[in-house]
């Protein structure tokens, strides 16, 4: 093959990704300006109305980030107990044995499943347990959500943490372990503060995965317009929303769904650079 | 002295199975979601299951009256999976695999800095966000949903998985083996046919089998785009079904409910042996 139409060809491949990227952000604003136009860029971001009632059409998307927020919290919060585990398992007690990496292939294969999937399980397991143990009435709701929200994005922060306990150098432990330190003050005083930095952009990352989770948040959230009261009380999410009206909306409704879409995609794009300029940096101290 | 030691030892063990405990707790959910499939799903499976198209929900009515199982099966979502996939694979392996070369032969430059970012910001981007963007993109300006649509939101889903772990796999072989073939007269665009690509082979393949298997599942950029079909469809200009599509309709209509188990263990199935087979691909190439 000629050398010119091998560069040309690999330079075509690459603009690719800048084109698709660039279409992303302009379809989203031009389709979303209608719903910026009509109710303000912040009057829409801090209203918590949304009825289409015609002639009277009112959208505002703050129960749906609020619904986001809280879901991706607390999927974090009862993430760490399992993840941070998972990592010292794979990344310190056991590393490199066949222990470790059948765990390893278990979180693989839980990032594996489908999401829809894990809404079906959360549905018909989940649901009726928390309703059993008379956590809400309904079953459905914030919580329900974010306990498989949880589950899903352990593989994710638990994988890369991994990575990072696993590179803590051999010597510093040795040093400390020559001290007379225990293990857990090794992992305490060594692990920890060295590979901190990695594992915390680790959690990073499973945020900006919790973000924008559709159809598992879609089928357990409970799917009501207002902002959540409680943990226990149903709601939307931003991804959820959209999941349930896009189908049918148009007009005005539709625009909101978008702009609620471009609001997604700026919140989970500055999420996952932050996390990835932290990788980068971790990496080379 | 003695008792703090002491105390300092059982942190120690407590720590140790402290994490024990927990991380062997992280499987509890993966049997949990796989034995409800299994249990509830595998008397569903039957030949006609493969064969058959979904009924309707008329029909599924009458056969829950008469105390008959479903008739139907999800063939129809199979084809439909199979056709976009395939679509999506045509167009989303060539480039990707061209654009991770790029990336890992010009890695110092601007433009492959601001790449690698973008492929990393278009992995991150919420599958609900991709379909949104077919929608607008594809399906307003072609006036209706088409396998054509859910086959551009696959393959926009793939795009950035077979960049990374192409520009990976080839970032990881020894420089000595591209020297080799250059010092053999060869110019970058042989060495890069003859020598890097058949080198990484085993790298690209399990990538690519890797973004099957996460797109393959995905339902939330297909419901605008290739929206659906209850009978099999070949065409690619109309709505067009795919298995997790038919899994979201069976759990949204009282009549289909039982048939989810079935179609959701296919998908979990062949999602999971896809994911294994990868990963073990990967380690016996490696080696």
């Amino acid at each position: 093959m000629n050398d010119k139409l091998y560069r040309f060809l690999l330079t075509a491949a690459a603009l690719a990704v800048p084109i698709v990227c660039g279409g992303v952000v302009y379809a989203l604003v031009t389709d979303a300006y209608a719903a910026f136009e009509h109710f303000g860029f912040l009057k829409f971001l801090t209203s918590s109305e949304w009825s289409y009632t015609e002639g009277a059409e009112q959208y505002g998307a703050l129960p749906f980030i609020t619904g986001t927020l809280m879901t991706t919290a607390l999927a974090l919060l009862f993430c760490i107990p399992f993840s941070l585990p998972v990592a010292l398992f794979v990344g310190e007690y056991f590393k490199g044995t066949k222990v470790a990496s059948v765990l390893a292939t278990v979180t693989d294969l839980l990032a594996g499943i489908p999401s829809i999937i894990y809404g079906l399980w959360g549905f018909y397991t989940l649901r009726p347990l928390i309703m059993a143990l008379n956590i809400s009435p309904q079953g459905s709701g914030i919580l329900t959500a974010s306990l498989v929200l949880a589950i899903m994005i352990i593989p994710y922060a638990a994988s890369l943490s991994a990575e990072f306990i696993k590179m803590v150098p051999n010597d510093l432990k040795e040093g400390a372990y020559s001290l007379g330190a225990t293990r857990a003050e090794v992992i305490r005083r060594v692990v920890f503060p060295v590979a901190g930095s990695g594992i915390f952009s680790s959690y990073i990352l499973a945020i900006g995965r919790a973000l924008g989770e559709t159809m598992t948040v879609t089928m357990l959230i409970g799917n009501t317009n207002n902002i959540p009261e409680s943990i226990t009380s149903t709601g939307n999410s931003m991804a959820s929303i959209i999941a349930n009206q896009f189908g049918e909306a148009d007009g005005l409704r539709l625009s909101s769904l978008i702009a609620i879409g471009l609001v997604l995609f700026l919140i989970t794009a500055i999420i996952n650079l932050i996390g990835k300029v932290m990788i980068k940096r971790a990496r080379i101290a | 002295m003695k008792v703090r030691t002491k105390h300092r030892l059982i942190k120690d063990k407590a720590l140790l199975w402290g994490v024990c405990f927990f991380a062997a707790l992280t499987a509890v959910p993966l049997i949990a979601i796989l034995g409800e499939v299994l249990l509830r799903g595998y008397d569903q499976l039957s030949w006609s299951f493969f064969t058959e198209p979904t009924p309707t929900a008329y029909k599924a009515m009458k056969a829950i009256e008469a105390g008959e199982p479903i008739p139907g099966g999800i063939a129809n979502g199979i084809i439909g999976t199979m056709i976009m996939l395939g679509m999506a694979v045509v167009v989303a392996v060539p480039v990707g695999i061209l654009c991770g070369a790029y990336l890992a032969e010009n890695s110092k430059r601007r433009f492959a800095q601001t790449v690698s970012y973008l492929t990393d910001l278009l992995q991150g981007t919420p599958s609900v966000i991709i379909g949104i963007i077919t929608y607008i993109w594809v399906v307003v300006p072609m006036k209706g949903y088409s396998a054509i649509a859910g086959s551009v939101a696959l393959c926009i889903m793939m795009l950035p998985l077979i960049i990374r772990s192409t520009e990976e796999t080839l970032k990881i072989l020894p420089a000595s083996l591209k020297e080799a073939g250059l010092a053999l007269g060869g110019n970058s665009a042989r060495v890069m046919l003859r020598v890097q690509l058949p080198a990484a082979f085993g790298g690209i393949f399990t990538g690519v089998l890797l973004a099957i298997s996460r797109v393959i599942g995905e339902t939330a950029p297909l419901m605008f785009t290739a929206l659906g079909c209850s009978f099999i469809r070949w065409s690619i200009d109309k709505p067009i079904s795919a298995v997790p599509l038919l899994i979201w309709e069976f759990f949204n209509d009282p009549n289909l409910q039982e048939l989810i188990w079935g179609a959701s263990l296919f998908l979990l199935l062949f999602v999971l042996s896809l994911n294994l087979l990868s990963k073990y691909l990967a380690k016996k190439w490696n080696q």
